[in-house]
């Protein structure tokens, strides 16, 4: 599974267990939270610079990640200018900037496939609960399965309505579409019933996940 | 839950996906408005609280394992702790409370109510996680993280607008949510 923002390197970050570095992450944000330091600030933002050579990624995937968020952050730090002092403001910029570059790195050296193996460990307590790990994959299977069709019948909506010269109304778009979709998954739903799909299977949602994404042109049987 | 529901939480969750190809339209005063925050109001408007709720809190934990599919081609955790963060996570109560709300006027939903409704759940829900959220993440005063986002308020109630013609239309055409005696 290579789609999403993960980049492919061969670095001890990258080997670092999801696990470790989800919560690694969390202990991070709860600290810089709490610092109000200008200086400990500084420091903490060249720390987790000094993690993308680490990870052997270059600076400019930080620079890619980090431009997103410039405009919040010049609002947010000319708020700050304005109501206390150019301490607050650069306080703003450095605390935001560690904060979502140390966010971004971890999503940059994990893959969406072992993170969704992270989370699945996570959240096998609640089975007891009654919620099932492979419904979980079921359904995080279905959504990404989905979006591409959904396309396909925007696709299909257009030329109806390019035929009445109504492409360029956005409800004559969205309404059948909008129909049209809720009718393909009550059909993909009741389906799936139909081969039998036993929620309570206790397979890992992790084998779904891979069996998805090994065979993409296996899966157009809906 | 049957395998149904399972089918609308993900449908939902992939039509959130999918508003993200529509450009974002500028505002004048250079505030830019995504589609996808009608995602939620659609959501709790059509699937009602549960299941509404619970697709959004799928797409948002795809978000947040590092698919792309926030408006922009934007993903991952960098996003989603970041200073609009708790925007992100504001929707999933947003859908919840919207769809609880429809539920609760179900029989006699009427463009009037259902627009206060996603009003309610888009800004008041989830404006009450997000400032907060940007308050806290950015070390400065709930005031100071509160004046910028009223920027965004006509854009939400243009989106709520839109959300509840298509919703209330698909109500009468394909109607998901049962009826309350």
């Amino acid at each position: 599974m290579s789609v999403g923002v993960y980049v492919h390197a061969d670095s001890v970050v990258h080997r670092l267990s999801p696990g470790i570095k989800l919560a690694a992450l969390f202990g991070f944000s709860t600290l810089i939270v709490l610092v109000r330091d200008v200086v400990a600030l500084a420091v903490a933002l060249g720390l987790v610079l000094m993690l993308f050579p680490l990870a052997r990624l270059p600076l400019s995937l930080a620079w890619r990640q980090w431009r997103p968020i410039l405009v919040v952050m010049a609002i947010l730090a000319a708020v700050q200018l304005f109501y206390s002092d150019w301490v607050g403001a650069v306080s703003v910029v450095l605390r935001l900037s560690a904060l979502v570059l140390l966010a971004a790195l971890v999503s940059l050296t994990t893959k969406a496939s072992d993170m969704i193996e992270a989370i699945s460990r996570a959240v096998r307590p609640l089975a007891y609960l009654g919620i099932s790990p492979t419904r979980i994959g079921l359904v995080i299977s279905l959504a990404l399965r989905f979006i591409p069709l959904i396309a396909e019948q925007l696709e299909e909506v257009k030329e109806a309505q390019r035929a009445r010269g109504l492409e360029r109304n956005v409800l004559a778009l969205t309404i059948p579409l909008m129909v049209r979709v809720l009718k393909m998954a009550t059909e993909i739903g009741d389906a799936i019933e139909a081969r039998s799909f036993d929620p309570d299977d206790a397979r890992r949602l992790s084998d779904l996940w891979r069996r998805r994404s090994e065979q993409p042109s296996e899966r157009n049987d809906h | 839950m049957s395998t149904r529901d399972l089918a609308y939480i993900a449908l939902f969750a992939a039509i959130m996906a999918a508003l993200a190809i529509f450009p974002p339209l500028m505002l004048p005063i250079g505030v830019p408005i995504t589609a996808q925050s009608m995602g939620p109001m659609l959501a709790g408007l059509i699937l009602g609280a549960r299941r509404g709720g619970l697709s959004i809190l799928l797409f948002v934990v795809l978000v947040a394992i590092g698919l792309p599919l926030l408006a922009g081609g934007r993903g991952g955790l960098g996003i989603v702790m970041g200073p609009t963060g708790g925007f992100i996570i504001g929707w999933i109560p947003a859908a919840f409370a919207i769809g609880w709300l429809t539920e609760r006027f179900w029989n006699g939903l009427n463009p009037i109510n259902a627009f206060l409704i996603a009003v309610f759940g888009s800004v008041v829900v989830s404006y009450a996680v997000g400032i907060p959220w940007t308050a806290a993440v950015a070390g400065i005063g709930l005031d100071q993280a509160f004046w910028p986002m009223l920027a965004f308020v006509p854009g939400d109630c243009l989106k709520a607008a839109v959300a509840v013609v298509v919703a209330l239309t698909v109500k009468r055409a394909y109607p998901l949510i049962p009826a309350r005696s």
